[in-house]
């Protein structure tokens, strides 16, 4: 296994616990609503020739939750002074459902900062059609049931340590109250946000936009809205796999992230 | 003392079946109302609520609840508006209004306002912070919940003492024309707060001096919090006494014991107060402290842990099995035997009623007692019958004995009026030899 670590820096004002494995040009990873999943077989794949960085967003348990981070649009400014105050060039990021969310902030605050993006199954933009899976209105059983379709998938009963002990319940009891926090209303998008993706689209970001075929979380919809405000985004679609395609199918997911991040 | 009457004023012609389908109370579709029969209770239930005052109750106590038919009062201050007018004697107490779910505390402080001025200063305004259901049906940000609760309360208070027009940029709200042209009769309006075990919440009356309501909360862990609340008084320059608690307790009265055990089954129409909400609207993230969460996490065996790939697809199919029906009513019916052993459900004759009043009264000691009417379909006629046995009957036998031992209720005595000079030790506030000799589960 890769060599990884869990560390503690003071980053833009507050300390920030970071998970750091790999080596190689920096990928940043934005973990998703429910919490870090711990390091998987993508993650190991990955790291072999990138450094991942993957930031435990602030208030969900490690990092202290700052108080002035309203919505993701703040996360997003706050990873941005991240990325500056870590003095990463450029860095790609990664970034899953919520996390993406934010990751299409951080672009649309600031195209210019990052390498490219990549959103896997992204919150954030409000579908025309379907609705986003209301993880609030669900105990985390059914959260963690909707989030997968290929069930059969190894890594499914290993993500979050395997069964759920009182601290892992405690971890997901604050993901939930910060995700809350952040998109309870309007859930879990930016009406602006289209809009304000012109920025990253006249910059030309390279954008790879990720989707598992039976995503029951986040609709079709909202790759193709999306797709309309970054027209420069490639899309691949993951078959047999719910929201969670980089753990239903790690050889397909790290396939398409190695080859569009070459 | 202070003696209330209080009903959820259930929908009572739903029949039980689309409840316990839907596992809960809320959820269950409004598709199931009935104009006709929706507008005979909303009227029934303030005619119901003249009459409690008639009999000698000193108060009707009320609530709301949203989107459910566990309670039909979606708008309490409406109803309290129309109370404050065709009654004239009883106190009207709103237990509560939902601060985070309304949104808009200077409306509430008005409407107060309103309802204390039409009725001649007999408002007690209750605050509360809603059940985590309530934060759904009136998308209010769970994780901001307790933020919303302080910022609106004091705002409130602000409104009724502060003379206009003022400004106010708060954290979640923003007026910058405050001067409410209606202000409370009462130069402050008396605040009892109902809360069923929270510490915080015990603790942040215990500060205001608030009277604290017990929502029939077991009598074991209803002593630990009057002493948790005490305990805070103490340190704060007073002593805590029966003005300073309350309690609500669920009761049914009819002619005789075995009448009133068949209709007292309303409790557990539904599954009863148990079934308000299912698990995942009960608790909303970050509507409870991290303590609170903590102990969740930490109680053993808990349903909350162990989630493994196989508990969770064990889980997936939520279907409903009509076979199910009997073995489900059959638990409820146990549950409802084991709740009047532990005291937390009092149905009866007269007499029945009176002594488990009274031993209930003995160990917790509280200066306001309330009555909370059975639910269910328990038609007019029996649920008047209960009002009227419990007014003429059972009360004065209560307040007798309520006298005797010494319970002064808010009105009484002013919550906080007893200073306790520094390092004087309290006095105690429950009974809990009482409590031992009541043998309960």
């Amino acid at each position: 296994m890769a060599t990884w670590k869990e560390e503690t820096q003071n980053l833009a004002g507050s300390d920030l616990v970071l998970i750091r494995g790999g080596s190689g040009k920096p990928l940043l990873v934005l973990h998703d609503e429910l919490g870090y999943t711990g390091w998987m077989s993508w993650n190991e794949e990955l790291a072999k020739d990138r450094e991942l960085i993957i930031p435990l967003q602030p208030g969900f348990g490690k990092s202290p939750r700052q108080d002035w981070m309203w919505r993701h649009r703040d996360l997003a400014n706050y990873y941005l002074n991240v990325i500056r105050e870590l003095g990463l060039e450029k860095p790609d990021v990664l970034a899953f459902s919520a996390g993406a969310y934010t990751a299409a902030e951080m672009a649309a605050a600031n195209p210019e900062l990052l390498g490219s993006i990549t959103l896997v199954g992204p919150m954030g933009i409000k579908p025309d059609e379907g609705e986003i899976f209301d993880i609030f209105a669900s105990t985390i059983k059914t959260c963690l049931r909707q989030t997968v379709f290929n069930q059969e998938a190894k890594e499914f009963s290993e993500i979050y340590g395997g069964e759920m002990s009182a601290e892992q319940f405690e971890l997901f009891e604050d993901a939930r109250a910060e995700s809350a926090r952040l998109g309870w209303e309007p859930y879990m998008f930016n009406p602006s946000l289209p809009d304000l993706l012109r920025s990253a689209k006249n910059a030309k970001l390279p954008a790879l936009l990720i989707r598992g075929s039976e995503d029951a979380v986040v609709p079709q919809d909202c790759i193709r809205k999306y797709h309309d405000a970054l027209p420069q985004a490639d899309i691949v679609t993951i078959k047999g796999t719910g929201h969670r395609p980089e753990i239903e199918d790690s050889a397909e997911f790290v396939a398409a992230v190695k080859h569009f991040l070459a | 003392m202070q003696i209330a009457h209080f009903t959820e004023r259930p929908v009572r012609y739903i029949d039980e079946a689309p409840v316990l389908q839907n596992r809960a109370f809320f959820g269950v579709s409004n598709s199931y109302v009935d104009r006709e029969k929706s507008a005979d209770d909303y009227n029934f239930y303030l005619d119901e609520a003249c009459y409690v005052e008639e009999v000698g109750f000193d108060a009707i106590a009320m609530n709301e609840h949203h989107g459910n038919p566990f309670c039909s009062g979606s708008v309490v201050n409406i109803e309290a508006a129309i109370l404050a007018r065709i009654t004239s004697k009883a106190k009207i107490v709103i237990i509560g209004n939902m601060l985070p779910g309304v949104k808009h505390p200077l409306r509430v402080a008005e409407e107060l306002a309103t309802i204390d001025t039409i009725s001649r200063g007999r408002l007690v305004s209750g605050w509360v912070r809603g059940a985590g259901s309530e934060q759904f049906f009136n998308n209010a940000n769970p994780a901001y919940n307790r933020e919303m609760f302080n910022e609106a309360h004091q705002f409130i208070l602000d409104c009724w003492t502060k003379d206009g027009p003022w400004r106010y940029e708060g954290k979640h709200f923003h007026y910058r024309h405050v001067n409410p042209w209606v202000r409370p009769y009462q130069e402050m309006p008396q605040q009892w707060i109902p809360g069923v075990l929270s510490a915080e919440t015990v603790m942040w009356c215990a500060e205001k001096q608030y009277p604290y309501l017990g929502l029939g909360t077991a009598l074991g862990p209803t002593c630990d919090l009057w002493d948790m609340y005490a305990d805070k008084s103490a340190e704060l320059g007073y002593q805590a006494g029966p003005e300073n608690f309350g309690y609500l307790l669920p009761i049914f009265c009819a002619d005789t014991d075995e009448k009133a055990q068949e209709l007292g089954k309303g409790f557990i129409f539904g599954g009863g107060q148990n079934a308000f909400s299912r698990p995942e609207h009960t608790l909303p993230p970050g509507y409870n402290s991290k303590s609170a969460i903590r102990m969740l996490g930490q109680q053993p065996g808990g349903s909350w842990l162990g989630v493994s790939k196989e508990k969770l697809m064990a889980g997936a199919d939520d279907s409903w099995d009509a076979s199910a029906y009997d073995a489900l009513k059959a638990k409820l019916i146990a549950g409802y035997e084991k709740v009047q052993d532990n005291m937390q459900i009092v149905v009866g004759s007269p007499e029945t009623c009176a002594q488990k009043i009274k031993d209930i009264l003995s160990v917790i000691r509280p200066g306001v007692f309330t009555c909370f009417a059975v639910q269910g379909n328990v038609g007019d006629k029996d649920r008047l019958r209960s009002v009227e046995l419990l007014g003429k009957e059972v009360l004065p036998d209560v307040r007798k004995f309520a006298d005797e031992i010494g319970l002064f209720g808010p009105f009484d005595r002013t919550p906080g009026s007893v200073k306790l000079a520094p390092g004087t030790k309290r006095a105690p506030v429950v009974d809990r030899e009482a409590l031992a000799k009541l043998n309960l589960p």
